[in-house]
């Protein structure tokens, strides 16, 4: 594994969108980036900018009207970007999914790289999808720069 | 100075000078996740992140940005250069201030509003530090007869005791220069707040990795100021000490401290800095009392 390989899987930068929903799964996205939890330690931190940002993290059912955000915060992210898709309503829609508004999950806007099932997900769920999502970056295949 | 000794502490200043910066940085970041009951991310941890940085695809928001975040960085390495061959405080203190400049130039050529308000207020940290900066070096002078830095060696007994009322003056505005609690004003360390990251905002990839590089500079740069107060003598080695020590006080205040607003910055640095500097012209300098 190479130096810069090795500097990205230990250095992820989140950004979180919500794109609508309940709260649960923001509440427990947020829950994992507690003390509690110490994502640092990895060198995870919650960066709130798209432009300092590796993964994004979105919960909520996507709809008509915030594709645009969330197409346009995936843009902003530089490459390699990885994309987590967290919850039953970012997965599938969830309970919305009959909804006329509803785009019925965030991969028909973007391309997403890990899905965390729940509704809302547990924590140490949350963590797992983000640690399977740099596993990604250790594959030359799934780098975009090479 | 021989020649070979000019070139060596060149050289040092060049590539020990960063690795120092981040070492601090990251042992900021450890000593702070302790002291909020966490584990906190390895002391190299800065490291990785620059390597992440300068490994991903560049994105500009305009070219203007380029040239700032470059000439931002160079001038902070010439700044450190001066320093280490001993010249002109003054000199280095001004270079200093048009490295910042250029961080505000590289903000406010963006039209992102986080940007612009980050710029804006990183004019008014500067507002605020710059006199105590420029100032300090007077009583400086008074003392050792001129304003390189090379007097200051010369000039054969420590600063401290006698200009210890500028030395407090200067810790607070390094504090303000280091962008730490309660003056993390015009960008902040986690990016959570109504500025998201202030001044650098807009850069991303291999720019911020600059930007952050340039931070690491700046950051021995201002410690070695502090050290210069006691920089002869038998015991010379306090000229390392007396900057990790503050540098620590600083972190606990970090800490401990929440942001406060921009006109509680101007009014403390003004107020308590620059009196604490003219009255240490007036009793030290001057005789006075």
């Amino acid at each position: 594994m190479g130096l810069l390989t090795r500097s990205r899987i230990k250095s992820p930068w989140l950004l979180h969108y919500d794109c609508g929903g309940c709260n649960g799964c923001d509440i427990e996205v947020v829950a994992s980036l507690t003390p509690l939890y110490d994502l640092e330690r990895f060198g995870i931190v919650n960066i709130g900018n798209p432009k300092h940002a590796d993964i994004l993290l979105v919960t909520g059912t996507v709809n008509y009207r915030n594709k645009r955000v969330l197409r346009n915060l995936y843009e902003q992210m530089p490459e390699p970007r990885l994309v987590v898709a967290i919850g039953a309503c970012a997965l599938t829609g969830g309970i919305f999914h009959n909804a006329p508004n509803t785009i019925c999950g965030v991969d028909k806007i973007i391309p997403v790289d890990v899905y965390v099932p729940g509704c809302p997900p547990k924590p140490e769920a949350i963590i797992d999808g983000v640690i399977l999502a740099l596993e990604k970056l250790k594959t030359p295949n799934n780098s975009p720069l090479s | 100075m021989s020649t070979g000794w000019l070139v060596g502490s060149v050289i040092i200043a060049v590539i020990a000078v960063p690795l120092i910066g981040g070492l601090l940085r990251g042992i900021d970041r450890k000593l702070t996740a302790h002291m909020q009951g966490r584990i906190g991310p390895p002391i190299i941890q800065n490291f990785y992140d620059l390597i992440k940085l300068l490994g991903k695809k560049p994105m500009v928001a305009g070219k203007p940005q380029l040239v700032f975040a470059y000439a931002y960085l160079a001038l902070i390495i010439t700044a450190v250069v001066f320093f280490a061959l001993r010249q002109d405080l003054l000199v280095v203190l001004f270079i200093l201030c048009f490295a910042c400049v250029c961080l505000v130039l590289g903000a406010l050529s963006v039209k992102s509003p986080y940007s612009q308000f980050g710029g804006h207020r990183e004019l008014l940290q500067m507002l605020a530090y710059e006199p105590i900066l420029f100032l300090a070096v007077i009583p400086i002078t008074l003392k050792t007869g001129g304003f390189p830095i090379a007097n200051i060696f010369e000039y054969g007994q420590p600063l401290l005791p006698n200009l210890w009322l500028t030395f407090i003056a200067l810790v607070i505005a390094l504090d303000i220069v280091m962008r730490k609690s309660p003056f993390d004003i015009s960008s902040s360390e986690h990016a959570h707040q109504e500025l998201v990251r202030g001044v650098i905002t807009e850069y991303s990839g291999p720019y911020l990795a600059i930007i952050e590089l340039a931070h690491w500079y700046e950051l021995v740069l201002l410690l070695a100021i502090l050290g210069l107060f006691w920089v002869v003598g038998s015991l010379w080695w306090l000229s390392i000490l007396i900057p990790l020590a503050i540098w620590f006080i600083l972190l606990i205040t970090d800490n401990i401290c929440t942001r406060l607003t921009w006109s509680w910055m101007v009014k403390f640095a003004w107020g308590i800095g620059l009196s604490l500097i003219a009255l240490n012209i007036l009793i030290v300098n001057l005789g006075w009392i």
